[in-house]
C-alpha cells in the first residue's frame, strides 16, 4: 500500500514562489501524471516528493508515513530522470543492480532481480554493455529497469521520454504503461506532452503557475475542463472561446446564436472543442481564413464575429479560404466559463 | 568575355597555409631545440660537453649523469624534491578537491568572488612573502623541513587543484548523484560510488600537476631551506661553481619528469581553462 498524500506543500526559491499550497492525494497503484508547461512547478513538486528538494512548508506522506524529513533513500521511492542518469562507469547489469547492491542483497538475489527487470524492459542482451555503447532508447530502458529493480512503493518519472524521437516515444509510452500496470507500483509521471498524459494516466493533475488547476481522469480533463487554462492547454487544437451575453434566465446569445446555458447573472464565455463542430444549415457564420488538410481531417481556422474559431471537419469537404461556413456545435459539448475567475460554470 | 572567365583568382589560402606552417615550425623549434641540446649534452661524456666544437648527435654516454648522481648532496636533494612534491600533491588534493566540489555543486554567497580570489593568490609575489614567512617558519620550527616547504608549495598548487577539480565535478551531471541518492546512497556513498570513479583520472592529473609545481619551484625552496634543499634550490646554489656537464645533467633531471607529467595530463589542463571539454 503506497498512497501518497501531499498536504499544503509550498515552495519558495528566494522571493519566487514556485508552488502554492498544493494538496493532492494519489491512490495506491494509481498512475498520476503531472501535466503543465515548463516552469509550472511540476518538476519541483516531483523533486519534493522524491526528497531532492525540500518544501518550504507542508507535508508529504507515503504509505501512511510522513517522509518529508527523510532523505531520498529512506522514502521507498525510485526515480527515472529526464537524461536517464545511467552511471557511465558501470555496466548495464551493475546499473540495474546498483540500488540492490546498496541494500546489500545477496549476489544471487541481485542477479535474479536484474535479469527479471531487464527481461521486462527487453534489454537482456545489453547487460554487459556500458552506457556509452547504448542508444538513447536503450539508456531509457536501463533507467526504468534500474528503478523497477528496486521494487519501490512509488516510482517517480521526470519527463522520461522527452529525449526520445517521436516514434520511439510512442512505443515506449505503451510499453511503460503496461510494465507499470503490471508492477502494481504507484507512479507519478511528469510531462509537458498532453498526448503522453492523456494516453498513460489514470488521473491527470494539470498544473499552472505553481498550482494544481484540475486533477481528474483524462477524459474529464478533456471534456470538462475546470478552468479556461485547462481548456486552452489540453487538446490540439485547443477549445474555441466566444463571449456569451445573457438573454434571460438560462438563455444566452453567442455570436448571434441562441443557446441554453447556466442561470447566471453576469456575462460568461462559451467554449467548444474544434472537433465538436459540424457543418449544418443553422449555426455560426464562419468565414474560413486558413485551411489545413491534415489527412485524417481538415483543420479550418475561421473568423466568427471577429473571434478566431477553429473547426476540425471531414477531410472530404472542399473548403477554400474566404468561404463562409455554417458551423453547428454538437449537442451537450459546449462549456461555460466565468471570465473573471476563469473557472468553469455548470 | 571568355578571357575574363579564364582568369583564376590568386589562391590566398595558400599564403595563409604557409604562414600557419611556418608559425607551427617556429613554435615547435622554440620548445624542442633547447630540450634537444639539453638532451645531447646530458647524454655525452663530461669531456665532450666541455670541448669544442659541439656535436649535435648524442653519444649515449652516461658519464655526465653518473657524475651528477655522484655529486655531493645531489641524491639527497633529489630525494628531498620527491618528498616535498609528494606531500604537496597529497595536501593540495586533500584541500583543493573538496573546494572544487563545493564550487561546482553548491550555491553560496561570494562564490564568484571566491573563484577570482583563488586565482589572485597566484598574482601575489612570493618574494614579498619570503621574509615574514621565513621568520614565522623559524619561530614555529618549520624552517628547513620538507613539511614546511610542502606547505608553501601547497598554497601555490591549490588554486590549480581547485580550478581543475571544479571543472571535473562540473562536468559530471548532478542527475547522476541524485539518481544515486534515490537508489539508496547517502551524500558520501554517492560520492565514493559514483562521482569518485568518474573523476579519478582527472584527480590524478590534478595531483600530478601539483607534483610538477612543487618539483619546479625554486624561490621558496631556496629561501626556506638550508640543509634540506630540494633539487632546484640545490642546483641554484651550486650552479655558479659547478662544471658545465653537471648543469646540463641537473637541468635534464629537472626537466624530464615535469615534461612527461605535463604531457600526460595536458587534456585536463585545457579543461581547466575551458578550452576543451574532456
Amino acid at each position: 500500500m503506497a498512497e501518497i498524500q501531499i498536504k499544503n506543500v509550498a515552495k519558495n526559491f528566494g522571493s519566487y514562489q514556485a508552488l502554492h499550497d498544493i494538496n493532492l492525494t494519489i491512490a495506491d497503484q494509481e498512475f498520476m501524471v503531472l501535466l503543465g508547461a515548463s516552469g509550472c512547478g511540476k518538476s519541483t513538486l516531483l523533486r519534493i516528493i522524491a526528497g531532492l528538494e525540500t518544501a518550504t512548508t507542508g507535508e508529504i506522506w507515503i504509505g501512511g508515513r510522513r517522509v518529508d524529513h527523510l532523505s531520498p533513500k529512506d522514502r521507498g521511492i525510485s526515480m527515472v530522470f529526464q537524461n536517464y542518469a545511467v552511471f557511465p562507469h558501470l555496466t548495464v547489469f551493475e546499473n540495474i543492480g546498483f540500488g540492490l547492491r546498496m541494500q546489500k542483497l545477496p549476489d544471487d538475489e541481485v542477479k535474479r532481480r536484474v535479469e527479471r527487470t531487464a527481461g521486462l524492459m527487453h534489454i537482456e542482451q545489453l547487460l554487459k554493455r556500458y552506457s556509452g555503447e547504448l542508444s538513447g532508447g536503450q539508456r531509457q530502458r536501463v533507467a526504468v529497469a534500474r528503478a523497477l529493480a528496486m521494487e519501490p512503493d512509488v516510482i517517480l518519472m521526470d519527463e522520461p521520454l522527452s529525449n526520445l524521437d517521436a516514434l520511439l516515444r510512442m512505443e515506449m509510452r505503451a510499453e511503460l504503461k503496461g510494465v507499470l500496470a503490471e508492477s502494481k507500483t504507484t507512479a507519478i509521471y511528469v510531462t509537458h506532452d498532453q498526448v503522453e498524459a492523456m494516453s498513460m494516466a489514470d488521473r491527470i493533475s494539470v498544473m499552472h503557475q505553481g498550482k494544481i488547476v484540475q486533477a481528474a481522469t483524462p477524459i474529464e480533463v478533456y471534456r470538462d475542463p475546470a478552468a479556461e487554462f485547462v481548456a486552452s492547454f489540453i487538446g490540439n487544437p485547443p477549445m474555441n472561446f466566444l463571449p456569451a451575453e445573457a438573454a434571460g434566465s438560462g438563455r444566452w446569445t453567442v455570436a448571434g446564436q441562441n443557446l441554453d446555458g447556466p442561470a447566471n447573472g453576469k456575462d460568461l464565455k462559451w467554449a467548444i472543442r474544434p472537433e465538436d463542430l459540424r457543418i449544418a444549415d443553422q449555426g455560426f457564420g464562419a468565414r474560413a481564413k486558413v485551411v489545413e488538410p491534415l489527412g485524417a481531417h481538415l483543420l479550418v481556422t475561421c473568423d466568427v464575429d471577429g473571434h478566431q474559431f477553429r473547426a476540425v471537419l471531414d477531410s472530404e469537404l472542399s473548403v477554400k479560404p474566404g468561404d463562409v461556413l455554417t458551423l453547428a456545435p454538437q449537442e451537450g459539448r459546449g462549456r461555460w466559463f466565468d471570465p473573471e475567475t476563469t473557472l468553469a460554470v455548470a | 568575355m571568355t578571357a575574363v572567365a579564364d582568369v583564376v583568382a590568386p589562391d590566398t589560402r595558400k599564403a595563409g597555409r604557409g604562414l600557419y606552417r611556418a608559425g607551427v615550425i617556429l613554435l615547435c623549434a622554440w620548445v624542442i631545440i633547447p630540450l634537444y641540446l639539453l638532451f645531447v649534452n646530458t647524454m655525452s661524456s663530461p669531456d665532450t660537453v666541455n670541448s669544442f666544437p659541439k656535436s649535435f648527435i648524442p653519444e649515449f654516454n652516461m658519464g655526465s649523469l653518473e657524475f651528477f648522481m655522484g655529486f655531493q648532496g645531489m641524491l639527497r636533494a633529489l630525494w628531498n624534491s620527491v618528498v616535498v612534491a609528494l606531500m604537496t600533491m597529497v595536501m593540495s588534493i586533500a584541500i583543493g578537491a573538496p573546494a572544487g566540489y563545493a564550487l561546482s555543486r553548491f550555491d553560496f554567497r561570494g562564490k564568484e568572488l571566491f573563484r577570482l580570489l583563488i586565482l589572485l593568490t597566484r598574482a601575489f609575489p612570493l618574494p614579498l612573502l619570503a621574509l615574514p614567512l621565513a621568520v614565522l617558519f623559524i619561530r614555529t620550527g618549520l624552517d628547513d623541513t620538507a613539511f614546511g616547504l610542502a606547505l608553501v608549495h601547497t598554497t601555490l598548487a591549490i588554486p590549480f587543484a581547485v580550478l581543475i577539480t571544479f571543472s571535473l565535478f562540473s562536468g559530471i551531471p548532478l542527475e547522476l548523484e541524485e539518481a544515486a541518492w534515490t537508489l539508496g546512497c547517502t551524500r558520501l556513498t554517492a560520492f565514493t560510488k559514483v562521482i569518485l570513479p568518474l573523476v579519478l583520472p582527472g584527480i590524478t592529473a590534478s595531483a600530478i600537476f601539483a607534483f610538477v609545481i612543487s618539483w619546479n619551484e625554486v624561490f621558496a625552496a631556496a629561501v626556506l631551506t638550508i640543509e634540506n634543499r630540494t633539487l632546484p634550490a640545490f642546483l641554484l646554489q651550486t650552479l655558479g661553481e659547478a662544471p658545465l656537464h653537471l648543469k646540463f645533467a641537473g637541468g635534464f633531471i629537472l626537466v624530464v619528469p615535469a615534461l612527461i607529467f605535463i604531457f600526460a595530463v595536458r587534456k585536463y589542463l585545457f579543461a581547466m581553462w575551458g578550452i576543451a571539454n574532456r
